[in-house]
């Protein structure tokens, strides 16, 4: 049974629209959720969450549609949208206090292991919390209640490597009894190359593509050439290219690649697969 | 069990698994029935996604290397020894085969093939 399934949803603003976006997700995986700033990320999350109302679509999580249970449902997930703002002026205890009160599974122990584990300080004010601590605190929020499913909007952007590597390896201890699931916004795509299992492109507000990790990056070979064997042929068959002084290097399907094997052909990877699909029809 | 992952090595990480777990079972360093751990377990130990460990565990099974109770796990399928031996041999062949039109395509006789591989197994 699906723990996360978007169907169509789509909504129009002046200057850009979600069309059609649809992708789910099985408990106990990690989907990243990939694209440049400003292809509708957020905007989805939100959409999901209710947050922004849809214009058409349906989302149903742990198997019921959210729109219709959306009160009971926020117990059972786990959210973080970008641009975390609790009260500034307020110590971690007290802002918690507060939070607590509306999850009937909050959990103290769940919560006070994390804060141990994140190095957070209770009696800290929220404004004294550098941006990576914020993170964490909010990371701390969201698990304290034991939630079948996290929607996370980019979890893991201002923390440094090291704090990252710890949330990565605590996104894989959560997903671990095989029974809860994380969908993870992020512009880092060596997190995704770590843990994830799916990938979700989104580009221009409509979904590229949602499959399994390494058929995304299968899909796609890296060709590169000298100027010359850039023919009019070829141009047609590439989906992004770049030209540089002294050749060029562009991205084909992997169902073409042998249509171009007299060129140096490699493997690609996320962050490559995205660079030059927003390449796409530029000189 | 050992793990040793390489991510330079060009292999698919779930064939990685499936060649160092198969290997050693066939050795007999895991015993029949000995319990493997839980997919996500493994992942998470190695930093990897939970897709290729599920892809290893499947050919393990498919090849008879284990087999799964449900609700329980997967554990290693008991073998006698000359099943052990065929199971070996199935592997040596299929990578032999591979190896050997290799060097067939490079233009190597049968005995200069032998000579190098005399010359290299004690070394």
């Amino acid at each position: 049974m699906e723990i996360l399934s978007v169907r169509n949803l789509c909504k129009k603003y002046e200057k850009f629209e979600l069309r059609n976006v649809s992708f789910s997700l099985e408990p106990g995986y990690i989907m990243g959720f990939i694209g440049k700033n400003g292809a509708g990320k957020t905007t989805t999350l939100k959409s999901m969450l209710n947050l922004v109302r849809p214009d058409a679509g349906t989302v149903a999580m742990c198997g019921e549609e959210f729109r219709a249970n959306e009160l009971e449902l926020k117990q059972r997930i786990g959210f973080m949208l970008g641009g975390v703002t609790f009260y500034p002026k307020q110590r971690l205890r007290v802002v918690t206090k507060v939070i607590r009160r509306f999850y009937d599974e909050w959990d103290d122990a769940v919560y006070e292991g994390y804060l141990r584990r994140f190095d957070l300080d209770p009696d800290k004010k929220v404004e004294e919390l550098s941006a990576g601590m914020r993170v964490k605190y909010a990371l701390t929020l969201a698990l304290s209640y034991r939630p079948k499913l996290l929607l996370l909007d980019e979890p893991t952007s201002g923390l440094d490597p090291v704090s990252r590597d710890d949330v990565l390896e605590l996104f894989q201890e959560i997903i671990e009894d095989g029974e809860r699931s994380i969908l993870f916004s992020t512009q880092i795509t060596s997190d995704l190359e770590k843990c994830a299992d799916y990938v979700t492109y989104i580009k221009n507000g409509e979904i590229v593509a949602s499959s399994e990790k390494d058929d995304f990056t299968g899909a796609y070979r890296i060709v590169k050439g000298t100027g010359d064997q850039f023919t009019d042929e070829l141009k047609q068959r590439l989906i992004g290219y770049k030209k540089n002084a002294f050749g060029f290097s562009g991205l084909v399907t992997a169902e073409d690649a042998p249509r171009v094997d007299h060129l140096e052909t490699s493997p690609a990877d996320i962050e490559s697969i995205m660079i030059y699909f927003e390449k796409e029809h530029r000189e | 069990m050992d793990i040793v992952l390489s991510n330079t090595s060009g292999k698919p990480i779930y064939q990685q698994l499936f060649e160092q777990i198969s290997a050693q079972i066939v050795k007999g360093e895991l015993d029949r029935d000995y319990c493997l751990p839980p997919i996500r377990t493994v992942a998470k130990e190695l930093r990897i996604s939970v897709i290729p460990v599920k892809q290893a565990w499947e050919e393990l099974e498919r090849k008879g290397f284990i087999y799964t109770m449900a609700g329980k796990g997967c554990f290693v399928a008991p073998f006698k020894p000359r099943d052990l031996e065929s199971k070996r041999n199935k592997l040596v062949l299929a990578k032999l085969k591979k190896d050997v039109a290799y060097y067939k395509e490079l233009g190597l006789s049968l005995q200069q093939l032998l000579k190098l591989i005399r010359s290299h197994y004690d070394s």
